[in-house]
């Protein structure tokens, strides 16, 4: 199972910061050629980022975020980008299912072209406004290529006419809306980043909140808040053993054909071992599974 | 002669008695006698106090020739050697040998009296910018001497660093030479380095910016070994001697080296209840201080004592009770020059109680676990601390050698890369620390462990940690930055690297 608890954004244009992007532990880094690039320097990020994937190895997923096919730029990081294949292309900005068609199409030519496996490039998307949200689902469910859609933190307030507060009323609607488009389409809903680095009281305190509202990971702009939300997504002793507990009743009964599985006399069905399923990942992620320990 | 470490060592060198290369880190086995200050006397009510620096110096019988010492507690802020140089070479003395526990910056203004010749030896640990320059240039009648802390106080024991005058900065001393460290405008906490000074120099001189009445308490150095008192208007610049409680790093780089290296002292097997620890003063060390506490509380553990260079991060565990008691050779920030004064659990040390490998055992020898910085590092966990990546002297052994080769588990923790330079390299340019005395290389990307450590090697594999050959870091360091060039060097010997031994384990020589 595919984990992108957290999803580092690093800035294209900073060759220090590509270099030790993958060392961090990020599920997902993202290489920026968007919001954290300059106009006068799209060109320099987009080159920079091409060769530092080209060279260097990195043992984490790894993401490139374009900028929109509506602007200059876009076209130019699709080509550039795409020959040397990334996990995922992030598209920011997404407002119709038309957009992640597009691109699709242009990956599709891509992966001809280079002899990349088919399929084998993945996209996201980013929702940044209220029209966006709105069509949240028709957006995940565009292209078999898309793994999960996130929201957008500042455009979208904008886009609301509101404000960032502590406990972050302001994004309820959007992030409500956005969990239940990913759920019905099967990917993964990411939550936008937080970005007071130094506040770390608030950034647990929103990182538990979207993690109980069923978010599967949070953008991070800062390798020091890695550590963190990982920690969050750690199932605790208990969850872990419980979790074990109710696969080996589930593994039992599928050696002896019976199709009720029961743990502790109660019968568990098959939403419960999901739910294992994914706490044990969670657990292995961190080798919580395995006796060994977190950083 | 080929040391114990691979390194030529010439059979003679001028301006270096008896050279002998290193073997091993405990190989050489020392004969004879300590030695001793001349013999002292003073008469009932005589004054002690004298009215300037010069008068001292007249007082004290410095001639051409001879060897003066000081210490570096003030570190950046001191102004006692730059002062006592000044009237040194006014008076037209030369020829002098000069041994300070080590050389800050600020030190760069003696640079005309070494060109001058009033000085024209030096012995210390290290130096840094002009300074550090210059003792590599070679231009230096004599060879500089090279010691760790540990082994400067071996050679004053021993008779092999002789000083004719130590000049002692004093931030509080009373009129009959009573001096501690504690108060004062000038206060630097331990008096550490200075102790071996005082007890073996001929004559003695505290120059203080506190001069208070008698008698003076806490006593650090006392009067019995103190011939003369200078009052002065300031020793030190108090910004430069001690900072605010230094900030744990935000460098996600170097916090990540902090946790692998917790990480692996967690692992080690050596984290045991009453288990001792020293870190460094670098960013890595003082954000290594606060994961360890994390994992110290979280598993209810305490140590028996913890060493150093103290910083406010050792002294936040003192006082929640997480270390037991703190042996201090050197303060770094304000919190530790606190606690040392008002907290009965926080010790000062002499250098020599610290890290003489030559007596009834240092503390070094207690210490389970050091966490220690380098500028490089070779495949062979040879560490150099003291030439920079042009071969010039830009740092100092420090404890490095004393503490690596008493500690239990040394770890030693650096970037793979500094900008576009690898720092896991095949040879170390200089090796200050014998790599059979270094256990664990931590860096960002991965964690290599001596092959002569299997047992720590076995112990860390349940540790989440990156484990690899050091090989294997050199090649990721090569692979991004390229194989550095040899740097070229010319046939003169401008240093000599004293293991804490007294044996040589490499020379320094001016670049080409």
């Amino acid at each position: 199972m595919k984990l992108r608890r957290t999803m580092m954004f690093v800035p294209g244009n900073n060759p220090g910061m590509l270099i030790n992007a993958g060392i961090y532990g990020a599920d997902t880094i993202i290489f920026d050629l968007e919001d954290s690039v300059a106009l006068s320097e799209k060109d320099a990020a987009r080159h920079l980022v091409y060769n530092a994937m080209k060279f260097i190895h990195y043992s984490c997923e790894v993401a490139v975020r374009i900028n929109h096919i509506s602007t200059p730029f876009g076209y130019k990081d699709l080509e550039t980008i795409l020959a040397v294949k990334p996990d995922l292309i992030r598209l920011p900005k997404a407002e119709t299912a038309v957009d992640i068609e597009e691109i699709d199409e242009l990956i599709t030519a891509a992966e001809i072209k280079h002899g990349f496996l088919p399929g084998s490039i993945n996209m996201m998307a980013a929702i940044e406004t209220a029209k966006g949200i709105r069509n949240a689902y028709d957006i995940a469910a565009a292209s078999p290529r898309m793994v999960a859609i996130a929201i957008g933190g500042e455009d979208y307030l904008a886009d609301l006419q509101t404000s960032r507060t502590k406990d972050g009323k302001e994004f309820f609607a959007g992030r409500g809306q956005l969990i239940l488009a990913a759920r019905e389409a099967g990917i993964h809903a990411i939550d936008t980043v937080f970005g007071d680095v130094n506040n770390e009281e608030d950034f647990i305190a929103e990182t538990t909140r979207i993690k109980e509202m069923g978010f599967d990971g949070k953008s991070v702009v800062n390798p020091r808040q890695i550590n963190i939300v990982h920690e969050i997504y750690t199932p605790t002793e208990k969850e872990i053993d419980h979790a074990q507990r109710v696969i080996s009743a589930y593994e039992e009964s599928l050696t002896r054909k019976s199709g009720v599985v029961s743990l502790n006399g109660k019968m568990i069905d098959i939403p419960v071992v999901k739910r294992a399923q994914r706490t044990l990942a969670y657990a292995n992620a961190v080798g919580k599974n395995e006796g060994g320990t977190t950083l | 002669m080929m040391n114990g470490v691979g390194r030529e060592i010439p059979e003679s060198i001028v301006g270096i008695k008896n050279v002998k290369p290193y073997i091993g880190p405990f190989s050489y086995v020392p004969t004879g006698r300590l030695t001793g200050s001349a013999i002292k006397v003073n008469k009932p009510r005589s004054e002690k106090v004298l009215a300037s620096i010069e008068q001292a110096i007249e007082a004290s019988g410095l001639k051409d020739g001879m060897t003066i010492s000081f210490h570096h507690h003030f570190r950046n802020g001191d102004y006692v050697l730059n002062m006592v140089m000044a009237v040194i070479a006014k008076k037209g003395i030369k020829d002098l040998t000069l041994a300070p526990s080590s050389l800050n910056t600020i030190n760069e203004e003696i640079i005309p009296y070494i060109e001058q010749g009033v000085i024209i030896a030096v012995e210390t640990s290290g130096a840094r910018g002009k300074l550090g320059q210059l003792l590599t240039s070679g231009k230096l009648s004599k060879p500089t001497i090279i010691r760790s802390h540990g082994g400067r106080a071996r050679a004053i024991e021993c008779g092999e660093l002789h000083i004719d005058v130590a000049f002692i900065g004093a931030p509080a001393c009373d009129t009959y030479g009573n001096i501690n460290g504690v108060e004062g405008k000038s206060a630097c906490g331990s008096l550490g380095y200075a102790m071996v000074d005082a007890a073996y120099a001929d004559k003695v001189v505290a120059i203080t910016d506190h001069l208070v009445p008698y008698p003076l308490f806490p006593i650090s150095i006392p009067q019995t070994q103190v011939d003369y008192i200078v009052p002065v208007e300031a020793i030190g610049d108090p910004k430069g001697i001690a900072s605010g409680a230094l900030r744990i790093s935000k460098d996600p780089r170097e916090l990540l080296i902090a946790q692998y290296a917790t990480t692996a002292i967690e692992h080690s097997g050596y984290f045991k209840q009453d288990y001792s620890i020293q870190l460094g003063s670098g960013g890595a060390s003082l954000a290594a201080a606060r994961f360890l506490k994390g994992k110290m509380q979280k598993q209810g553990i305490t140590a028996s004592f913890g060493l150093g260079g103290v910083t406010a991060p050792f002294i936040e565990m003192l006082e929640e009770g997480l270390i037991k008691a703190v042996y201090d050779v050197q303060d770094f920030d304000i919190p530790s020059i606190e606690s040392i004064k008002k907290n009965r659990n926080h010790q000062e040390m002499s250098a020599a109680f610290y890290a003489n490998p030559h007596n009834g055992g240092p503390i070094v020898n207690q210490l389970d676990v050091v966490i220690l910085s380098a500028t490089e590092v070779d495949v062979n966990f040879n560490v150099n601390v003291i030439t920079d990546s042009n071969g010039v002297i830009m740092g100092a052994v420090g404890g490095h050698q004393d503490t690596a080769a008493g500690a239990a588990l040394s770890i030693v923790v650096a970037p793979l890369l500094r900008g576009r330079l690898p720092m896991v390299i095949d040879q170390v340019h200089t090796v200050c620390t014998p790599g059979e005395t270094v256990d664990i290389i931590v860096t960002e990307r991965g964690v290599a462990v001596n092959p002569l450590r299997a047992d720590l090697k076995e112990n860390l594999k349940a540790a989440n940690i990156p484990l690899m050959d050091i090989e294997e870091l050199r090649n990721i360091a090569y692979e991004f930055a390229g194989k550095p060039d040899p740097i070229e060097v010319s046939d003169k010997i401008a240093a000599v690297v004293e293991y804490r031994d007294g044996t040589l384990i490499d020379v320094i020589r001016p670049t080409a």
